[in-house]
């Protein structure tokens, strides 16, 4: 019986000769300006944040209490934003800068609610809420339970 | 032995070519403010066209995109004798649940976004064959249905890269015909198909699907040219799938590298259906793209007699979100089929 021979056509030579090929016509992103924008716009939601905590002071809430109401009111906006369709055309153009906020870690969380309700309150909103957000808890717990470890065998 | 009605190694020649009697077209709004929206039968108002969910829509959009192809050529769903059709959902639910509601013979097809091509060439080899009358064939891809299953919810603030492509909101459908049942007169046949290999070029990147499926249309494209014996000046155009303003630089490169001067002559569907302001960034991608760029504006134009021959190479990116996070490389495929106006 004649024995299959697989045809590997694509040797590693040709790949390599084509990834830089593909990388010579590839457009760049544009860093500065990406950057830039970022910048501008997260610089803008920690302005809004400290507005707030602001107000907040003034109305006689303590410190803590006044951050923390900051945070609930920027949560607030975000899934608003999200909600009305603005908040992606913001991400489109401002990228990290509307991700890395706590307003991004609102829309991450309230956009697949918005976009998975199709499929029911059990396995469309409840079971997608966290598929972007989930990460970044899971990681942002380890990382303080390490921390939390690494103080307790410094104090000793 | 070759088998009778194949020349050389990937293609096939139509003794008798099938005809393309009837075609339809269903897009969504976005596509049809674009540069071709004047040439597609139904833009739909907007992406839900009534419906509960996208996936619903996308189905409706094709039901509809079929019916009214075979209402063009007024025959009743009875008289078709296979139904071949396809989508980029699991399980492709468009193709499944369309074919439910037609009650048509069906064998649901995936390509990725070579379908429509694949759609296409199986018909025609079904006719030639002596197998069916009448073929109904069609392809869809939506927009939000596509993000939601292979990227991010669309209200995610998400910051696209440049050489990323836009999944077009749009549904095409075409009836194929044997010769002896086509209307009287000059009309479209499907002469040749080369059916292509699956090449892997090892991009790994989503977001630069052109990139990946460039050099399977290559591939395609050179062989068709090999078992045929033709050569580009016996097409007035060359048109892949879905290859972006990337992809389209890169197959264009490749092919004058292996001696084919195709500049004038070639282009992309994906490039063609948006304008570089509708900030889509590489251009069109999805079955639909293809599907809703041949059937209306390539069919239309050769019945007007722009072009005698085109050479359609759908491509597809043959990989899934699972095999993306798995650290799998992007598999891509074309296949070509000739269409000449006579």
């Amino acid at each position: 019986m004649p024995k299959v021979t697989l045809q590997q056509s694509q040797s590693e030579a040709e790949k390599w000769a084509y990834k830089k090929l593909v990388s010579r016509f590839q457009p760049r992103p544009p860093v500065v300006r990406n950057a830039f924008w970022a910048f501008v716009v997260g610089g803008l939601i920690c302005v809004l944040g400290q507005v707030f905590i602001n107000l907040y002071r003034q109305a006689g809430l303590a410190e803590t209490e006044a951050a923390t109401g900051a945070s609930i009111t920027l949560v607030f906006l975000s899934a608003l934003l999200t909600g009305i369709g603005v908040y992606d055309q913001i991400g489109r153009f401002a990228g990290a800068g509307s991700v890395v906020p706590i307003t991004g870690f609102a829309n991450s969380i309230v956009a697949p609610a918005l976009e998975f309700k199709q499929e029911g309150l059990i396995f469309g909103v409840a079971a997608r809420l966290f598929t972007f957000a989930g990460p970044v808890l899971v990681y942002g717990f380890v990382t303080s339970w390490l921390i939390g470890l690494a103080y307790y065998l410094l104090k000793f | 032995m070759q088998a009778a009605k194949k020349v050389g190694k990937q293609t096939i020649k139509f003794t008798q070519p099938p005809c393309i009697i009837s075609t339809h077209t269903v897009v969504g709004p976005k596509e049809g403010r674009g540069p071709l929206g004047k040439f597609f039968d139904y833009t739909i108002p907007d992406n839900l066209w009534g419906e509960q969910s996208f996936e619903k829509c996308e189905q409706k959009m094709l039901q509809e995109a079929l019916e009214q192809a075979l209402q063009k050529a007024n025959l009743s769903p009875q008289q078709v004798d296979y139904l071949l059709a396809g989508d980029l959902l699991n399980q492709i639910i468009c193709a499944n649940y369309t074919a439910r509601n037609l009650g048509i013979p069906f064998l649901g097809l995936y390509g990725a976004c070579s379908t429509m091509a694949e759609a296409l060439i199986l018909g025609a080899m079904l006719i030639d064959g002596g197998y069916a009358n009448y073929v109904l064939g069609g392809a869809s891809s939506h927009y939000d249905t596509a993000e939601r299953q292979y990227r991010y919810p669309t209200e995610q603030g998400v910051q696209r890269p440049p050489t990323a492509q836009w999944t077009v909101t749009g549904a095409g459908g075409f009836l194929l015909a044997h010769p002896s049942l086509a209307p009287a007169g000059p009309g479209l046949k499907v002469t040749f198909a080369t059916l292509g290999r699956v090449i892997d070029m090892a991009i790994a990147d989503v977001n630069n699907m052109g990139a990946a499926m460039a050099p399977a249309a290559v591939d395609t494209i050179i062989q068709h040219f090999k078992d045929t014996g033709r050569s580009p000046v016996d097409y007035q155009l060359i048109i892949t799938g879905d290859l972006g303003s990337l992809g389209k630089t890169l197959c264009l490169n490749m092919l004058e590298k292996a001696g084919y001067d195709v500049e004038k002559i070639y282009t992309d569907c994906g490039v063609l259906i948006y304008d570089p302001s509708q900030d889509t960034h590489c251009g069109g991608s999805g079955c639909g793209c293809s599907a809703v760029v041949m059937a209306a504006y390539v069919f239309r134009r050769m019945q007007e007699g722009a072009y005698r021959r085109v050479l359609f190479a759908g491509t597809g990116a043959l990989m899934s979100p699972t095999s993306v996070w798995q650290g799998e490389t992007i598999p891509g495929i074309a296949h070509a089929v000739a269409i000449e106006f006579f």
